[in-house]
């Protein structure tokens, strides 16, 4: 992956910058530039939104079987998360003993380290979640 | 738009096929496919290949004209073309493949689907089907396709749709088809503690629950139905397709518990055949891993929602029960060549509506049907055969 190819994604990735439809106010994830609901009374209206990173776990899966540049991590666990806004996010669990992790469980995005080129290559940063301290 | 016929069939073993390449196992499909249709080789009007991503497994593109190329047709400059609709590739070509027959477009259709997916090793095998899900905010989030499917499996357990031993009792099943074929790749019956036991993939899911990477190919040969007994004396009638789209990721969904897609394009299909899901006799779903085959069976409308676990275990979708599904094996047991698995279920539905399915034949089979996925319920595509 060229740095590009990550670095245009960094404010999703950093700082779960979505959008939001000006037309019927529903979030979405990643950016979309045409609301599924409205399309084209959306187009020139999806704004940019944050999500406030604070969600509840939908469902998740302990990985025991990963790609090459997972395999260090494994067994880890991964997440869908029901953001506090209505929308899901697919990511990783982390700071948790596995046994732990429930459906319904609150949990945050934290930053972390998500991925790297290689040995020699650039180091991927992206959100992971992280269960809810308050 | 014209009646269009299946009017030959044909599969490779499935499996781990080392001394085989891509083209010797996608030509080895094709011509038993021709043979069985009594052709030449010189009426075939045009052709359509299903193959997700042999770009990837074996650093090569243009199937279409390899294809075309290696099994002779190139110096009859026969049009092919390759589909891509990752799980769903084959069937899609098949639908493809209906649609310019039926559309007057082309004659004699020739629709091959074909994997080499043991030419990479079995973490970059798994690494490439990832691709089948949202590269960017799925694959490189730490998700693998096992394990949105086990994060289906996992919610869907959560609202009391299914217990675990029902999930796996679809393997059994499916092992228990496929020791009745004999080009399947797992030809042995298992047990549900084997299943249970076996090493964790993606919990819940463990190894048994997934369909294996294989190498293999289908094909069958298409015409309008009334040519069709220049050809033949056993044809196959297509009495309907369907297909549909949904988000490309999981995440994206309200429900995870259900494909939408299977839902439209079996709507869809349903209508054109002009048939209720009650007459279906049999059917070939993608059961890629075991809780696939649960959703679609309730997708489909076999079951209601929260049934399709308890049929599965009491033996109403095997070969003797009330609706049989996955004569052939499935995913699991016959394997699951990617490109190759959609046109693979309508060679088996053919074979079964026919009445050439051997031991693993259906008692008064006329109407069946094939549900096959790209991705997470992200490509539908569904096919309606009857017999004549």
């Amino acid at each position: 992956m060229t740095v590009a190819r990550f670095w245009r994604d960094i404010p999703s990735r950093y700082n779960l910058y979505g959008t939001r439809c000006d037309s019927c106010d529903k979030v979405y994830f990643p950016v979309r530039h045409i609301c599924p609901g409205c399309r084209r009374s959306s187009i020139g209206r999806m704004q940019r939104h944050r999500l406030s990173g604070k969600g509840r776990v939908h469902s998740f899966s302990v990985v025991h079987d990963a790609p090459p540049h997972m395999s260090s991590l494994k067994p880890y666990a991964v997440a869908i998360v029901e953001m506090d806004e209505g929308v899901k996010v697919t990511g990783q669990l982390v700071d948790v003993d596995i046994g732990e992790i429930d459906i319904g469980m609150g949990v945050e995005a934290v930053l972390r380290k998500i991925g790297e080129e290689g040995q020699d290559g650039i180091i991927h940063y992206g959100f992971k979640f992280a269960p809810r301290l308050d | 738009m014209r009646e269009v016929a299946v009017i030959g069939i044909g599969v490779t073993q499935f499996g781990e096929l080392w001394d085989h390449s891509f083209r010797q196992v996608g030509i080895q499909a094709g011509l038993e496919a021709v043979y069985d249709a009594n052709l030449s080789g010189s009426e075939i009007d045009a052709m359509y290949i299903g193959n997700m991503s042999s770009g990837r497994f074996i650093d090569q593109h243009h199937i279409g004209a390899l294809i075309a190329d290696y099994s002779g047709m190139a110096s009859h400059n026969v049009p092919s073309t390759r589909i891509e609709a990752a799980g769903a590739s084959g069937s899609l070509a098949f639908r493809q493949g209906v649609m310019a027959v039926a559309s007057g477009m082309h004659d004699v259709v020739v629709v091959g689907g074909a994997e080499k997916m043991t030419d990479v090793s079995d973490d970059q095998s798994n690494f490439i089907l990832n691709s089948a899900a949202d590269q960017q905010w799925e694959s490189m989030m730490g998700a693998t396709f096992a394990s949105l499917h086990a994060m289906i499996a996992r919610r869907y357990m959560h609202e009391g749709y299914a217990t675990r031993e029902q999930i796996a009792s679809v393997a059994v099943k499916n092992h228990l088809h496929g020791a009745m074929n004999p080009k399947a790749q797992f030809q042995r019956a298992i047990k549900l503690d084997a299943v249970l036991r076996s090493p964790i993939v993606a919990d819940p899911l463990t190894m048994f629950d997934c369909s294996p990477i294989s190498d293999g190919a289908a094909a069958v040969v298409l015409c309008p139905l009334e040519k069709a007994y220049e050809y033949t004396d056993n044809p196959v009638k297509v009495l309907g397709t369907g297909q549909a789209s949904d988000t490309l990721a999981l995440y994206q969904r309200d429900d995870i518990c259900s494909f939408n897609a299977t839902k439209v394009a079996t709507r869809m299909a349903l209508e054109i055949a002009d048939v209720t899901i009650n007459d279906i006799d049999l059917v070939e779903v993608h059961d890629d891993y075991t809780i696939s085959e649960l959703l679609a069976l309730e997708d489909m409308g076999f079951f209601p929602r929260g049934k399709a676990g308890e049929a599965v275990e009491s033996g109403e979708t095997e070969i003797t029960g009330s609706i049989p599904v996955n004569t052939s094996g499935g995913l699991k047991a016959r394997g699951n060549p990617i490109g190759a698995t959609g046109v693979a279920q309508i060679v088996e539905i053919v074979a079964q509506l026919r009445g050439d399915a051997d031991k693993r034949q259906v008692k008064d089979a006329s109407v069946g049907m094939a549900q096959s996925i790209g991705g997470t319920g992200s490509t539908a595509v569904i096919s309606i055969l009857g017999a004549i």
